[in-house]
């Protein structure tokens, strides 16, 4: 945002008032931002597939674009244009045609706060981590509004899965992040940032054992917030058909997809930016920060990845027992033991 | 032992046997209705007859001796001992419209199995829990395995059939209230997993009653890929029918084939030539690991691990590729052996192909158990997931794996031995609980003992001579005394034009199939055609206990337990 | 905190115009051929017997509750959170650490009852 409204005032001068500024750098900024989120999604979705063919002792896609199928991704969003919109006939339409939207919506909505690099951000808020938790939560809206219009019994199950297990999760993961809070005294992500300049070992994920759970447990938690293996309950293709979105097609379904690849990204830039010291390198200073940010974040989405395809899926008593009974004590443990930490140590940073 | 069981069972029931019989090797009492639950209860009580394999209809209105019978309904009782490992044929006879008792009491596997006989010949069991049709279609009209049910009268029906009926659902709903006392109540919901569900691979349906995401009522429906086998096989000459064994349970088509074939060559009294019979051993090893390979990766990928899929694929592909189609010229539909021995012979290079294949085969199974064995969440999804006790499995009538898993270490290469299974050395691994894991790591452990043998009769090296037995009577001449001799011509012509002469007659063939026990019982009036031809498919039984499986478990168990018990819907609706 | 709100209803509304215009573009290039078997609700090839608007798996509610009161309990956590550090700063970490002690015990205690009442169980 910063490196926008300057831009705009070096190029306009005077000629645009302050609201003026922030209008139009709020607006190129959004429109980065649904650029880059358009693309990570094309880019996850090749790079799954490739990802999944390398583990599964196969290629995956090696057709479209010469290259390794480097363009399937464009051909499958062709494709999907070019689909037919079905709307049962005993769905609730409304609900049933909105339902993608506030998915999406909310998935590009939390990318407003992720702090690429130093002033690149869209919306540099105070209460910035807090904010991403807060719209983030809209997706379980979504889902429970495309499962519950589709008058399905499948999406119907799937829908209900999802709402509990996006719930459940999100206590965990936003109490995992409650240590990170205590030590930086800031929800700003950018302070956040900030704050684990100089090496790896500032780091908050390196600052204490607790800290060091509490990264895990985070890492976890957002597995099952996006609702990908081991924790795809919601849309388990063997159990569910698919879930929530087993009467979409064509676009609306394509933009729950999108919306999965980039709430994926958007975990992985959180725990970046929260745990991982964000934009600072690992020794030394500043230096390429968008680069970095982006390298720790696809390195976490490759694990992801790499656990989706190695674990087999968990049942959802055994998803709501992992939350309830391991997590969830688990993260207020840690948000003490950092406290305790904090005092006995005497530092605050 | 057989001779002495028949005997025994003389002097306890006297008169009331009317007949006994022994053709092939296969013992036969023929007693009256009534008397049958007498004779089926001593038996199960005290001859240890705890397995009751199946259920014949024949309907002898056009059998030769018998076209003015007024009894013209045969119903064969396929009873088996494992622990005395003897066995028996009860047969009763009924005139057209009379009941005969239903043993579903006695035996849980005598549910379907007399359903079927019920729905295809219109033979009425008396105090059966639930006469319905079972393969055809609930508004079919008439019995499609009667005699004069023309073969090509079809009927066009597509209603679907409640499973669960209304009256019941409330029952159960009221029941769910009241064991949840002061909490909300909640409404039921029926739901149909399947026919066309990604967990049933292939068409099976069940309708399951749900309270939340646990499986008050679970009924199921089967028949969706009926293709009318044994009514086929009444049209075809003996020969005929095998490709049609191909598409029982196509995973494994070779053991069809072999099992099929060792049938008929038991009513022939036919000797197969012992280079034919070493391959027979192989390449029934060979779909044994072929059908684990498939049910054990379907089955991972039911419960969310679908890396393994593809480590076990590939060497499903690799022997595919690799050995089955340079034998027999396709994949699936083998068509591989003959009656009286093989299509083909092996290939060159036959050996080292299976032996590449068998390595990777041992590195996939190192992966895949590195992967699942001891992982937690595969555990905590499997353990105890559909557990069985080896009585329980008896009496549903398991055979194969799923009744191993329970520790019963029965297996017909053990205990009635063909085609020289006794003189290899292998082990026949059990589980201890029964449940979905014992199940998965008894067909990974039995992929290895059938490596072993592969490797022992390609360690003696297969037998020179023929594949195919010099029989006139039923093997094809060769091509130069076809072209070259009046005899070869003819007899070539009255092999194809008329089919085999086998002699009148009846015979249970079996052995081990992918699954469990199957068999084919055949019945020769002496023609070229098979009179009657019934199939014992291994999951058919085991199918049958799936309602009862699930219930009181979750939908994801249900898939677990699902792909586990390995459902061909090929075999299981034929 | 209006200066801070711009950016985000920019996003909102960029979200909003391009998913419009991705809809557009495929109502516009998909084809549109409705039929009765079509827009059945799908059921593994069965015709629904039931609907699902219906008093639905009392479980669920139970996580919204329990959700509902950790998630509060989550958010006031966090303005303390903020806090903590200068108050170590301080040196009144151990009075702000107890007096968050005590607000966690309290809801730890309905934890336990409830996980000792089966609450946590799914079944």
């Amino acid at each position: 945002m910063q490196v926008m409204t300057d831009l705009f005032a070096r190029i306009f001068g005077d000629g645009l008032s302050s609201l003026g500024l922030l209008v139009a750098g709020g607006l190129t900024m959004a429109l980065i931002m649904a650029l880059v989120m358009a693309s990570c999604a094309i880019v996850f979705t090749w790079a799954e597939r490739k990802v999944a063919g390398f583990i599964q002792s196969r290629y995956g896609p090696m057709r479209v674009g010469r290259w390794h199928g480097v363009l399937q991704p464009v051909a499958d969003m062709v494709k999907i244009l070019g689909k037919e919109d079905i709307v049962p006939r005993d769905a609730d339409k409304p609900l049933f045609m909105l339902a993608p939207f506030v998915i999406f919506v909310g998935s590009l909505m939390a990318w407003a706060a992720i702090p690429f690099a130093p002033g690149f951000i869209a919306a540099d808020l105070d209460l910035g981590l807090f904010y991403i938790f807060a719209v983030s939560s809209a997706a379980t809206i979504g889902i429970l509004m495309a499962g519950w219009a589709s008058n399905n019994k499948w999406s119907l199950y799937g829908a209900a899965r999802g709402a509990a297990q996006a719930v459940s999760y999100e206590i965990p993961l936003a109490l995992a992040c409650i240590p990170v809070v205590m030590i930086t005294g800031s929800l700003n992500m950018n302070d956040i940032v900030i704050a684990q300049q100089g090496g790896i070992w500032r780091w908050h994920f390196l600052h204490d054992p607790f800290l060091f759970v509490a990264f895990l447990l985070y890492f976890v938690a957002s597995i099952a917030e996006v609702n990908r293996g081991p924790f795809d309950l919601p849309e388990t293709e063997s159990e569910l058909v698919a879930g929530y979105h087993t009467e979409y097609t064509g676009m609306r379904f394509a933009f729950f997809f999108l919306a999965e690849y980039a709430n994926l990204f958007l975990v992985s830039c959180v725990a970046t930016a929260v745990f991982l010291g964000g934009w600072q390198p690992l020794f030394g200073p500043v230096f390429l920060p968008g680069l970095v940010f982006v390298i720790k974040a696809v390195l976490l989405v490759l694990l992801q990845m790499w656990l989706r395809w190695t674990l087999p899926r968990l049942r959802v008593d055994q998803l709501m027992h992992v939350c309830w009974k391991v997590m969830v004590p688990l993260a207020l443990v840690c948000v003490l033991g950092a406290g305790i930490w904090m005092l006995a140590t005497g530092q605050a940073g | 032992m057989s001779q002495k069981l028949v005997d025994r069972l003389r002097a306890e029931f006297g008169e009331r046997i009317l007949e006994t019989g022994s053709q092939h090797g296969d013992e036969s009492v023929v007693v009256a209705p009534a008397d049958l639950p007498d004779v089926a209860a001593h038996l199960k009580g005290r001859e240890a007859c705890e397995l009751l394999l199946d259920v014949v209809g024949v309907d002898r209105s056009e059998l030769p001796g018998h076209r003015d019978d007024p009894e013209r309904f045969e119903v064969v009782y396929n009873l088996r001992s494992l622990s005395r490992n003897h066995r028996l044929l009860v047969k009763v006879r009924a005139p057209e419209g009379r009941d005969v008792p239903s043993l579903a009491g006695l035996y849980r596997s005598a549910d379907w199995a007399e359903r079927e006989v019920y729905d295809l010949y219109g033979v009425r069991f008396r105090g059966h829990p639930d006469l319905r049709r079972i393969l055809c279609h609930h508004e079919f009209e008439g019995h499609a395995l009667r005699k004069d049910y023309p073969i090509e009268r079809g009927q066009f029906l597509s209603a679907p059939e409640k499973l669960i009926q209304d009256h019941e659902i409330e029952r159960a709903a009221h029941r769910a209230d009241d064991s949840r006392g002061a909490v909300l109540p909640s409404d039921l919901l029926t739901v149909n997993i399947g026919p066309s569900h990604p967990a049933t691979h292939g068409a099976l349906r069940a309708e399951v009653l749900l309270d939340g995401e646990t499986i008050v009522e679970a009924r199921t429906e089967i028949g969706y890929l009926h293709r009318c086998f044994e009514k086929e096989a009444e049209d075809h000459t003996w020969a005929q029918v095998m490709p049609y064994t191909d598409r029982l349970n196509y995973v494994s088509a070779m053991l069809n084939n072999c099992v099929y074939c060792a049938a008929v060559e038991k009513l022939l009294d036919a000797e197969i030539p012992p280079r034919a019979r070493v391959v027979r051993v192989i390449v029934s090893e060979l779909s044994r690991i072929i059908d684990h390979l498939v049910c054990v990766c379907a089955n991972l990928v039911d419960l969310g691990a679908l890396t393994n899929y593809w480590y076990f694929y590939n060497v499903r592909e690799g022997l595919y590729y690799d050995v089955i189609e340079p034998l027999c010229g396709s994949r699936l539909t083998t068509n591989f052996t003959r009656i009286g021995g093989l299509g083909y012979d092996v290939f060159e290079g036959f050996e080292t192909a299976i032996e590449r294949n068998l390595v990777k085969l041992e590195t996939a199974i190192g992966e895949v158990t590195g992967l699942v064995a001891r992982n937690r969440i595969f555990l905590d999804r499997t353990v105890g997931v559909g557990a069985m006790t080896p009585e329980q499995a008896l009496d549903w009538g398991f055979t194969g794996p799923c009744l191993r898993a329970t520790g019963l270490a029965y297996d017909v290469r053990k205990h009635a031995p063909y085609d020289g299974y006794e003189t290899y050395d292998f082990d026949v691994p059990v589980g201890t609980a029964g449940d979905t894991r014992d199940r998965i790591m008894v067909r990974i452990e039995e992929m290895r003992q059938s490596a072993r043998i592969i490797r022992q009769a390609l360690g003696r090296g297969l037998p020179a001579g023929p594949i195919l037995a010099d029989d006139p009577r039923f093997a094809l001449p060769p091509k130069e005394k076809v072209y070259g001799s009046i005899e070869g011509v003819m007899n070539q012509f009255k092999l194809i034009m008329e089919g085999a002469r086998v002699p009148a007659g009846e015979a249970y063939g079996f052995g081990e199939g992918g699954n469990g026990e199957l068999g084919f019982y055949c019945v020769s009036d002496g023609g070229g055609r098979p009179y009657r031809v019934k199939v014992r498919p291994p999951c058919f039984p085991i199918f049958s206990a799936f309602g009862e499986m699930v219930k009181g478990l979750m939908i994801p168990d249900a898939v677990a337990i699902l792909g586990s018990i390995n459902i061909i819907a090929g075999e299981l609706d034929r | 905190m209006s200066a801070q709100a711009i950016p985000i209803l920019m996003v909102v509304g960029t979200a909003a115009l391009l998913s419009l215009l991705f809809l557009g573009l495929s109502g516009w290039l998909g084809p549109y051929r409705p039929n009765s078997l079509k827009s059945t609700t799908y059921e593994c090839g069965v015709p629904a017997r039931s609907t699902v608007q219906i008093r639905f798996f009392v479980r669920f509610f139970l996580v919204a509750l329990l959700f509902l009161l950790f998630d509060l309990e989550t958010v006031f956590l966090y303005p303390w959170a903020i806090l903590f550090r200068s108050m170590v700063a301080e040196g009144r970490a151990a009075f702000a650490l107890g007096e968050m002690g005590a607000f966690v015990a309290v809801l730890v205690v309905g934890f336990v009852y409830v996980w000792k009442k089966g609450g946590l169980e799914w079944q």
